[in-house]
């Protein structure tokens, strides 16, 4: 019991020491992006996405997952990029959001999961007059690549 | 003992207890010898005694252990039922109620303890030998005795009897000193009780227990608060007591002082001046009154319990014979299935068994969730009541139909509405007594309320024998309002005027009093309504009354749907709104000020384009004969053009989330069988 304790209390220790977050890098057109994994609900294959009329162009609809209907929104769109084309390597990301509850997104490419630090990621000044920089919050770098971390909640929030 | 786990429990039975001693002291009014309602009051006020009793809940258990106490006397004739008395008890009932909310909120009573209330009791208990006629005034005088029950010098509050007083008087003669003291045990302690007799002992210790309050008896069966006060004679003196009293732990503050012997009458001034020069333990009071405040923030927040529904075992049996049916149909189908050359007759068969049993299982399941209405209306009597007092209108409630059952969460939400509809009946609909005399109608106002089921619908009717809705009143209102224009008015039909009632901020009652008439009221009712998909309606006639009809649908859940495709896509119309469907040729859409119109059996109907309220592309060219769904809204008809019919589907309605909520014209969406999302159109929001 005791032994165990003290193992609890150093993995603490530890995490506080360099705190790393696990990311899944996606892709969207040629950029990478990193979506936090602790909002990850599940990852699934493109499907039938009953369209919802009378509503922003970027929520391209509903789709079934497991007997539950998700909104689904299209990344891409809402990042003012052109229209998802459907290959075979597109994506649902299943985001489970505090304030917005359940939400897909589409993305091109699911490439992997990485771990980034705190020192690995260089926190982003909002000066850029572009909207596409207000949803990311961070840059990370992994091996000589960029990944620009997203800020799912303002990602979430309607236009 | 943790209780925890009967949290709900309690809470459920408190608020059946509670409902039914509401309609128990009613009937007590109007019959006062009847034994059988004694009999019952007694029973549940006694019962929620034990209860609150068994949960902790002491403040609770004290106001019902007064309540029943008064309940006993009745019981034993000694005491008169009046008017005076019922207020008492249904504001202890309200209070009651309150204490229950809180636990519901926050699994804690709060920390109001209704002294007045309780002394109120009290001098109805003391009262009742001598006679009944003078609660009035003594009535009025006990608020007073007791004003602030927070106050530190308790002791002050006891209340002396003469021939404890000699001994008092008898002892200062003597020289010896006489204290008042306060003991405020911490909020956090376990046994109440214990700690309480270790002060007890302690002080018995250094001076003579002379009045103890709460009794000692009472103190040992922890029938107190959080304090309790003594007077003592001692030869020591005061801090030596109070330091014996505090070494107790858990212990939050004592406070004490000499205690005055003064005449009676002036015993309360005297000694509140001698304890304000006095005041012994400023800091520690001052602890103890900031407990109870930092208590009250706990309110807010999630309320600990989750909503339950108490369900007949009866019903629950049928639903377990059903699924058992279920998984006998589920095994004859892979039976069927895997049999070589199993011939399709057969595998028909078991599907249209397997359909009826899920037919039946829905059923169940939603009956399941249905409570009967009751627990609703059942206080609506009380407030009736207490109206006719404020309103000094006479009126009497008349109620059938209380058994009808709705979904659980609809009967949750149809109690404001209704409340409010009754309030209205009340305070706009009935006239004044004078006005009913000269009317010649009886000169007790009757409100209605009935409910029944018609269909799958339930329909609850709230009626009055007033005066009716007055149209010219309410047009030239809306006008003055700029509701609608003078030109609109001309043009409108009284139903449509009438609907106007319902418009947000409207509110024809010439004085604003606090029951009704502030222009909110009849727009939430109507918004609450139809957020439970129901609708509401209202007939007035002029000088006999009006009507007021709610009707709401049996389940939210399940419903039998219309299936159609626009332009490629599959949605779903709810059949309850289905008319009749219609086949139409291109020659047969008329133009009327610019609307498309159709006339149907003599009657001209407007036509909607789905694929243009879609924003969707029809797969049928213009040429075509189209398919004409007819959907009715009230009185109010209109054709929805569609591509093609699909069939007809039971559907489960799946919300679409708060993400997609702006699409006012789709109500939510469904699962198809084969996996697809298809929306559910909302036919009343398209007309």
């Amino acid at each position: 019991m005791e032994e165990l304790k003290t193992v609890g209390i150093k993995g603490i220790d530890e995490v506080s020491e360099y705190e790393t977050f696990q990311y899944i890098v996606i892709k969207l057109g040629s950029e990478q992006y990193g979506i936090d994994i602790k909002y990850v609900d599940n990852i699934v294959r493109m499907q039938h996405i009953t369209r919802v009329p009378k509503v922003a162009k970027y929520l391209k609809g509903v789709i079934n997952l497991r007997g539950e209907v998700i909104p689904v929104m299209s990344l891409r769109l809402k990042m003012d990029l052109p229209d998802d084309e459907i290959t075979k390597a597109t994506r649902i990301i299943i985001l489970k959001l505090e304030q917005h509850g359940t939400i897909g997104v589409i993305v091109d490419e699911v490439k992997e999961v990485v771990t980034l630090s705190t020192a690995e990621i260089e926190k982003v000044s909002y000066d850029g007059k572009e909207e596409r920089v207000n949803y990311i919050n961070g840059i990370g770098k992994h091996d000589n690549e960029l990944i620009s971390i997203l800020d799912l909640n303002t990602v979430a929030v309607e236009k | 003992m943790d209780v925890n786990q009967y949290l709900e429990i309690f809470l459920d039975e408190t608020k059946e207890h509670l409902e039914n001693l509401n309609a128990q002291i009613l009937r007590l009014e109007q019959e006062p010898e009847d034994v059988d309602t004694i009999n019952e009051i007694f029973r549940a006020a006694h019962s929620l005694k034990g209860m609150a009793g068994t949960m902790g809940y002491k403040r609770m258990q004290a106001l019902t252990h007064d309540m029943e106490n008064v309940f006993s006397e009745i019981r034993n004739g000694t005491m008169k039922v009046n008017s005076n008395l019922i207020d008492t008890l249904f504001q202890c009932l309200d209070a009651l109620e309150e204490y229950n909310n809180n636990i519901q909120e926050t699994a804690d009573e709060g920390t109001n303890d209704n002294q007045q209330l309780i002394a109120r009791l009290n001098d109805f208990l003391k009262t009742a030998g001598k006679g009944t006629e003078e609660p009035k005034e003594q009535k009025a005088a006990a608020p007073e005795a007791k004003p602030d029950d927070q106050k530190d010098e308790k002791w002050l509050d006891i209340k002396l009897e003469e021939s404890q007083l000699s001994v008092l008087l008898a002892a200062k003669e003597a020289g010896k000193n006489v204290y008042g003291l306060t003991v405020f045990i911490q909020e956090s302690c376990l046994l109440k009780a214990a700690r309480a007799f270790l002060v007890y002992k302690a002080v018995e210790e250094k001076a003579e227990i002379m009045v103890c309050n709460p009794s000692a008896q009472d103190i040992e069966d922890e029938k107190f608060d959080l304090d309790f006060s003594l007077i003592v004679i001692s030869e020591n003196s005061l801090d030596e007591i109070l330091q014996a009293a505090r070494n107790v732990s858990e212990i939050e503050a004592v406070t004490g002082a000499v205690y005055e012997i003064a005449q009676v009458p002036k015993a309360e001034s005297m000694a509140v001046v001698q304890a304000s020069e006095l005041k012994p333990e400023p800091a520690g009071s001052a602890q103890s009154q900031n407990a109870p405040a930092k208590n009250d923030k706990k309110a807010a927040g999630k309320p600990v319990v989750n909503r339950t529904v108490r369900v007949d075992i009866e019903k629950l049996d049928v639903l377990m014979n059903l699924v058992s049916e279920l998984i006998i149909a589920k095994n004859s189908l892979v039976s069927a299935s895997t049999t070589e050359g199993g011939s399709n007759a057969g595998f028909n068969e078991q599907i249209e068994y397997l359909e009826s049993v899920t037919t039946n299982l829905h059923e169940s399941v939603m009956k399941v969730r249905m409570v009967p209405i009751e627990s609703v209306v059942s206080k609506f009597p009380r407030m009736i009541r207490d109206l006719s007092k404020k309103l000094n209108k006479k009126m009497e409630l008349y109620m059938s139909g209380e058994e009808t059952e709705l979904d659980r969460t609809v009967v949750d939400e149809i109690g404001d509405p209704l409340m409010h509809l009754l309030r209205n009946a009340a305070d706009h609909g009935l006239e004044s007594a004078e006005v009913r005399a000269q009317r010649g109608k009886p000169e007790v106002g009757s409100i209605f309320l009935d409910a029944y089921q018609d269909g799958n619908n339930v329909v609850i009717e709230v009626r009055d024998d007033g005066s009716g809705i007055d149209v010219e009143a309410v047009k030239n209102k809306a006008i003055e309002r700029g509701v609608i224009t003078a030109e609109q008015g001309e043009s409108m039909s009284e139903k449509d005027i009438i609907n106007l009632l319902f418009h947000a901020g409207f509110s024809t009652s010439k004085k604003i009093t606090d029951i009704s008439g502030r222009g909110v009221g009849l727009d939430v009712v109507k918004s609450k309504i139809e957020s439970l998909s129901g609708e509401v309606e209202v007939k007035s006639k002029l000088g006999e009354g009006s009507t007021w009809i709610i009707r709401l649908p049996l389940t939210l859940a399940i419903i039998q749907a219309l299936m159609v495709t626009v332009g490629g896509e599959k949605y779903a119309i709810s059949l309850g709104s289905i008319q009749t469907i219609e086949d139409v040729g291109p020659d047969e859409i008329k133009l009327v000020q610019n609307r498309e119109v159709i006339n149907l059996r003599g009657s001209v109907i407007p036509i909607i384009r789905l694929s243009k309220e879609l924003d969707i592309e029809s797969s049928k060219s213009p040429d075509e004969n189209m398919v004409v769904v007819i959907v009715k809204k009230g009185e109010k008809l209109a054709g929805l053009v569609i591509d093609e019919l699909m069939g007809q589907q039971e559907i489960v309605i799946k919300s679409l989330g708060k993400y997609i909520s702006k699409c006012k014209i789709i109500s939510g969406a469904t699962i198809l069988g084969d996996g697809e999302v298809a929306l559910i159109l909302d036919a009343n929001a398209l007309i």
